[in-house]
């Protein structure tokens, strides 16, 4: 099998969700679709880069896909024939070529498919899988590798979540306007989590890894295309693409996690900045704020200092204290007490960070004992900053982050040189 | 044919890495990075993970109700799992190579650790007469 190239795969990739709504309109049944069309991505991948591409690809994939369903129907109807003898009377071809075209578009289809892979009633981890194979268009072992676990396990996940939708009856359709702003914030959550999740692996041994910020990035831009008028899917892009623009800052040569303060500003993707804040510049002005509008306007901020020092904390700590008003969200606190610290000292940091300690949802974690490690330290309470920084690396369950934490507390150990 | 090699630290409080001067635990850590990567590029490499330490271990148990019980921390354990490796390998004797350069990772100073790494075989093989 010869491996299909990228620009090929990139196209599969593209036409993936529309040719699964397309699939989905005319089944109403969405696992099944995801299914064939899976099948029909795998045959183009091999096909094309051997034939060539066909003069419709889209076309040639609703083909292929349809074809696989008529055969699913064809040998459900062969089992229920020997299991009761009752036979129906419409042919297989039809049932599911009965496509009515009801003037929808491949857009709809898309958005209806994205609110669908991130529903409410599916863990995240669930959601973020079916969404990079429904609507990112990956395969399975691509999708496992992202999360390094086994194909069969992925598998596995991907088909509970398809049974997950269809027990919960959720139909393949805009949610209605009541609906809507729910939804799409579960949407948005779902797409932030995924490039989370590859912007934490992303330091590790990730080259054997599925690039999931990447990923991520790219079904936000769909999403972004698709609703072009909510400023706060604005925002996650921008925030998704103002942190991404540092990556290659993020980590050092041998893998290391190098801090925002001592990164090499000249090795930030300037491209990816400048859209960020193009976003965000058309976003803010509609005067609906969120959490995502917000942390990007922070990120843009931090991208556009020319040296760490000449960050404007202040304006950060004003965005944050917004943030607070905005959201419950212990991460959000967190780094409010930084900025705090940044601009009005670190007692003053310290001081939120004992308030913030009763919260259960921080109490105990790593974050809260590395960023009191990180204030200590500023303070000159240099035994108090080990023994947490120490405590914290005990407590993370990154490796990079461990290493990070051990060597800093090593350092501070040794003394000035 | 595959093997487990377990790398044992001793169990009371947390990873002795955690009080080395900055140095020591750079060279450390940079020893087990490119030991894996040698792995990876012999292709015996399956898998490995570090695991979080002593003090955040649980010991669990079922109770009459099928419930979990947990029993934390454990100071009086000789002995505690800090990391494995899997290796797909020819023989045991390259299994027991792999282990020793392992138990060699540089300490404090530099100087080897020669550590003890537990060496167990996977039990992955197909059963005989299913082969061929």
């Amino acid at each position: 099998m010869a491996a299909p190239d990228a620009a090929i795969l990139q196209q599969l990739r593209a036409l993936a969700p529309e040719v699964l709504g397309i699939l989905c309109r005319r089944t109403k049944d969405f696992a099944a679709a995801e299914d064939a069309v899976q099948e029909a991505l795998v045959a183009a991948a091999q096909q094309w880069p051997v034939q060539g591409l066909p003069e419709h690809p889209r076309a040639w994939l609703v083909q292929v896909a349809a074809r696989r369903l008529t055969d699913e129907v064809r040998m459900a109807i062969a089992r229920r024939a020997r299991e009761e003898t009752v036979v129906s009377l419409v042919p297989a071809e039809q049932q599911v070529a009965l496509a009515v075209d009801d003037g929808a578009s491949t857009d709809d289809d898309s958005l209806a498919l994205l609110f669908m892979c991130c529903h409410p009633s599916l863990s995240p981890a669930s959601a973020i899988a079916l969404t990079l194979r429904a609507v990112g268009g990956l395969t399975t072992a691509e999708i496992a590798r992202a999360f390094l676990v086994p194909e069969a396990t992925m598998a596995q996940r991907i088909s509970r979540a398809k049974q997950a939708i269809k027990d919960s009856g959720v139909p393949f359709e805009r949610p209605g306007p009541e609906a809507f702003a729910a939804r799409l914030g579960a949407v948005m959550h779902v797409l932030y989590l995924m490039f989370s999740e590859g912007y934490a692996a992303s330091s590790g041994d990730a080259v054997m890894r599925t690039d999931l910020s990447g990923e991520a990035i790219r079904v936000t831009r769909l999403l972004h295309r698709l609703v072009p008028d909510e400023p706060e899917v604005s925002g996650l892009l921008a925030l998704l693409l103002l942190t991404d623009a540092r990556r290659a800052a993020r980590t050092g040569p041998a893998g290391e996690l190098v801090p925002l303060d001592q990164q090499d500003r000249a090795r930030w993707d300037r491209q990816a900045i400048g859209e960020g804040v193009a976003l965000l510049d058309g976003a803010l002005p509609k005067g609906r704020p969120g959490p995502y509008q917000l942390q990007a306007a922070v990120a843009a901020l931090h991208d556009e200092a020319p040296a760490a020092a000449q960050t404007d904390w202040p304006q950060i700590l004003a965005l944050y204290q917004v943030l607070r008003d905005l959201s419950d969200n212990p991460m959000v606190d967190l780094n409010h007490a930084i900025a705090t610290a940044m601009v009005h000292g670190p007692a003053a940091g310290l001081a939120l960070l004992d308030q913030l300690a009763t919260d259960a949802r921080l109490a105990g974690t790593h974050r809260l004992d590395a960023v009191r490690a990180h204030l200590l330290e500023r303070a000159g309470d240099l035994p108090g900053a080990m023994a947490l920084y120490r405590r914290a690396a005990s407590r993370t369950a990154s490796t990079v982050e461990r290493d990070y934490l051990l060597a800093h507390a090593a350092r501070l150990h040794d003394g000035p040189r | 044919m595959k093997y487990m090699l377990m790398m044992n630290t001793p169990g009371n409080g947390p990873y002795q890495i955690a009080s080395w001067p900055h140095e020591d635990l750079v060279r450390h850590i940079q020893f087990m990075k490119s030991f894996a990567q040698k792995l990876t590029a012999a292709g015996e490499w399956v898998t490995g993970e570090g695991l979080s330490g002593p003090d955040q271990a649980k010991r669990v148990r079922a109770g009459h109700d099928g419930k979990p019980i947990t029993d934390g921390v454990f100071p009086e354990s000789k002995e505690f799992l800090a990391g494995y490796w899997i290796v797909q390998v020819d023989s045991a004797e390259r299994a027991y190579q792999i282990a020793a350069e392992a138990s060699a990772a540089p300490g404090k100073g530099g100087v080897p650790l020669n550590m003890p790494i537990e060496v167990r075989e996977v039990m992955s093989e197909a059963p005989r007469e299913w082969q061929e």
